[in-house]
């Protein structure tokens, strides 16, 4: 198992380096440049703009800037970012965590709704449930996020006055920051109102970033499912006299799991993707909403670093749903 | 009263061209402690009887019996609680693949404790301690090693023993075998079949097996279940069966044994296949195929006479290795490869 997991490890490398390469080289594509637009509308003088790239060290070459960026890199060093001069690294911790508390309610969300789904579909097929839940997540999957995302909001929050429009907890808390989620931090605080608060902060938004996984875990559950109830060996549990719940739980779900984990995963790039959106509608201050700024601002250092940040942390969770394989599938353990 | 009396059992599968009849008429009554044997080719409709018999066919299929009793019990009137507790437990079943057969998710020693738990109960120690007797029973090397293995560790003749051993863990009365040496290479094939006559004579269980292969029927059955097409053609005790086969079918499938081929340079076989769900013939199922069949067999379906015990699906069954049917004569003179008239006998 160990050995399993050093070379999964390994096999990231080039991935990675490849990732600060793409990185790097995106930002510089776009037309646009970071001086200019922070010079504005007043212009800048030629030497002035000269002082300031060599100041930035833009005037280098592109090879000598990448080396540059990749040195520090591995020491932990994105730079800091052209706009607040605040290090990259600081800018990203202290926003990741709203992303993160707000990606692993969608996930929950998407899974604890869409795998049952997916299961109940499966074990009525053809019937209606099976056509009503197949429907219904196909639209799920369809639906734009931020149309979608407005409409609840509308429904919801304007109509209904059921849930809050917008941030991550009530103005009348004020909760001090100590691992910058909004539920863990008030729980240490001791304050329940401010629990329940954020709680409720946070339903419309996992539902609208979670729509999409919920979709395709839904129907990747089903599809994986019927292919497992047609095995031998779930005829061999009906063969014990088992019961029906115990054949469908752990005979046929429990392999069926295996490809369902691996969609999991690969729904948290997407869901890391989705809550720049989402985070933009409901104005949460996570990185979505950070690197959006520091997209329109050019400020290069951010940029390459949240980027090479976000795809370090897909990285690490495919790794892990790799290790979560062995644990679900012991032909892979072996 | 037999242990397991089913009469006129008919399985229909909802296809999308209508309703396909897999199996029809079949009747099967196993007392305590017999060794049944049910024999066809593939296609023949041996595996969905037995299967339709332990319920455990998909929602598309349609089982019908006139009479379907496990120890008395109706099982077409019990409940799926009340069924589960005799399918597993008194009545158990074992497959061709024991490969797929086993879920790769759990260790063998998981497997059956699961099975022990369902239908005996007892504490964690001592359902433990039947598994690994019962993997001794089943001549599996180092139980307390392999109790711990996964399938995709063991090979297939190992994974058709713990099969065996989940099979008869909870003391079964009747073992069905759905060809169980299918799958595995010769050496094995000998070495698992004895093993389950051994378990057969050691627990005094009821053991249906169903095969192709009729040296294993010979070697094994005191009853034998001839089935072609879903039907079953003929019903006799072993001895009578090799003796005086009665239908045209186990006769050409009798004379395919190398036993009795004698010292012929080829072994004589049955042309064609059978016939599958948009090819039947009208008549008699086994007309294309049958070197006796005249027009009335094409043109009228047969029914087992009254006061054959037999129950044979002919029109003409053979007497002494002798076809009452018009078409004989020129049969034996047209084919003198598949002669009604053999000299060799086991």
């Amino acid at each position: 198992m160990f050995k399993f997991f050093l070379v999964k490890l390994a096999q990231l490398v080039p991935t990675f380096i490849g990732v600060t390469i793409v990185a790097f080289a995106f930002i510089r594509l776009l037309p646009g440049d970071p001086i200019l637009l922070m010079a504005g509308e007043r212009g800048i003088s030629a030497e002035r703009y000269a002082q300031l790239e060599s100041q930035m060290g833009f005037d280098r070459s592109l090879v000598v800037q990448y080396l540059d960026f990749l040195k520090g890199l591995l020491h932990g060093d994105l730079g800091n970012s052209l706009v607040t001069h605040a290090p990259v690294m600081d800018e990203f911790m202290s926003r990741f965590p709203a992303t993160l508390e707000l990606s692993l309610f969608a996930l929950a969300f998407a899974v604890i709704i869409g795998l049952p789904a997916g299961v109940l579909a499966a074990v009525k097929r053809g019937k209606t449930l099976d056509h009503t839940i197949m429907g219904v997540s196909l639209t799920g999957y369809s639906m734009p996020i931020f149309w979608w995302g407005l409409l609840l909001i509308m429904l919801f929050s304007s109509t209904l006055g059921w849930t809050p429009v917008s941030g991550r907890i009530s103005y009348m808390y004020f909760i001090e920051p100590v691992t910058g989620f909004m539920t863990i931090d008030s729980l240490i605080a001791g304050d329940w109102g401010a629990f329940l608060s954020s709680l409720h902060y946070l339903i419309l938004p996992s539902i609208v970033l979670g729509t999409i996984p919920l979709a395709v875990i839904a129907r990747q559950t089903r599809s994986s499912m019927l292919e497992v109830l047609g095995e031998d060996y779930v005829r061999t549990a009906r063969a014990k006299g088992l019961s029906n719940f115990r054949v469908i739980m752990v005979h046929t779900l429990r392999n069926a799991l295996i490809s369902v984990v691996t969609v999991i995963g690969l729904q948290v790039g997407l869901l890391l993707a989705g809550a720049i959106l989402t985070e933009t509608i409901f104005s949460w201050p996570g990185i979505g909403k950070w690197m959006i700024d520091a997209i329109s601002r050019r400020d290069y250092p951010s940029v390459q670093g949240g980027l090479v940040l976000i795809a370090f942390i897909v990285m690490i969770v495919n790794l892990l749903v790799d290790l979560a394989y062995g644990v679900i599938n012991p032909r892979i353990r072996h | 009263m037999a242990l397991l009396d089913i009469e006129g059992l008919s399985v229909r599968f909802k296809t999308s061209s209508g309703l396909f009849a897999a199996v029809e008429g079949v009747d099967i009554n196993v007392d305590r402690g017999e060794v049944w044997s049910i024999v066809g080719e593939s296609g023949s409709g041996k595996s969905v009887s037995m299967l339709a018999t332990m319920g455990l066919l998909p929602w598309t299929a349609q089982v019908t019996a006139d009479k379907m009793a496990f120890d008395g019990q109706d099982l077409q009137q019990l409940s799926s609680r009340q069924r589960r507790r005799i399918v597993g437990g008194e009545m158990s079943m074992i497959f061709q693949e024991p490969m797929s057969s086993l879920n790769p998710c759990f260790t063998v020693g998981t497997q059956i404790d699961e099975m022990i738990k369902q239908h005996l109960g007892g504490s964690r120690k001592e359902r433990h301690e039947r598994a690994l007797d019962l993997l001794a029973q089943v001549g599996i090397p180092d139980p307390a090693r392999r109790i711990k293995a996964y399938p995709h560790q063991l090979s297939g003749g190992m994974s058709q023993r713990v099969m065996i051993a989940m099979a008869i863990s909870c003391n079964p009365r009747l073992l069905i075998a759905d060809e169980p040496t299918t799958a595995l290479d010769v050496t094995i094939q000998a070495q698992i079949l004895e093993l389950l006559l051994r378990l057969q004579e050691d627990t005094g269980m009821a053991l249906i097996l169903i095969t192709h292969d009729m040296g294993v029927v010979a070697e094994t059955a005191k009853h034998v279940v001839v089935q072609y097409a879903g039907r079953q053609v003929e019903k006799q005790d072993v001895k009578s069966l090799f003796a005086n086969p009665r239908h045209p079918y186990t006769e050409a499938l009798l004379s395919a044994l190398p036993e009795r081929a004698g010292d012929r340079d080829r072994l004589p076989t049955i042309p064609g296949v059978v016939p599958g769900q948009h090819d039947r013939p009208s008549g008699c199922l086994f007309n294309p195929r049958c070197q006796y069949a005249t027009e009335h067999c094409r043109e009228v379906e047969p029914v087992p006479a009254a006061d054959d015990p037999a129950r044979t699906l002919c029109h003409y069954p053979l007497e002494d290795g002798i076809s009452p049917s018009p078409a004989a004569a020129g049969a034996a003179r047209d084919n003198p490869q598949s002669s009604p008239h053999r000299e060799v006998r086991p």
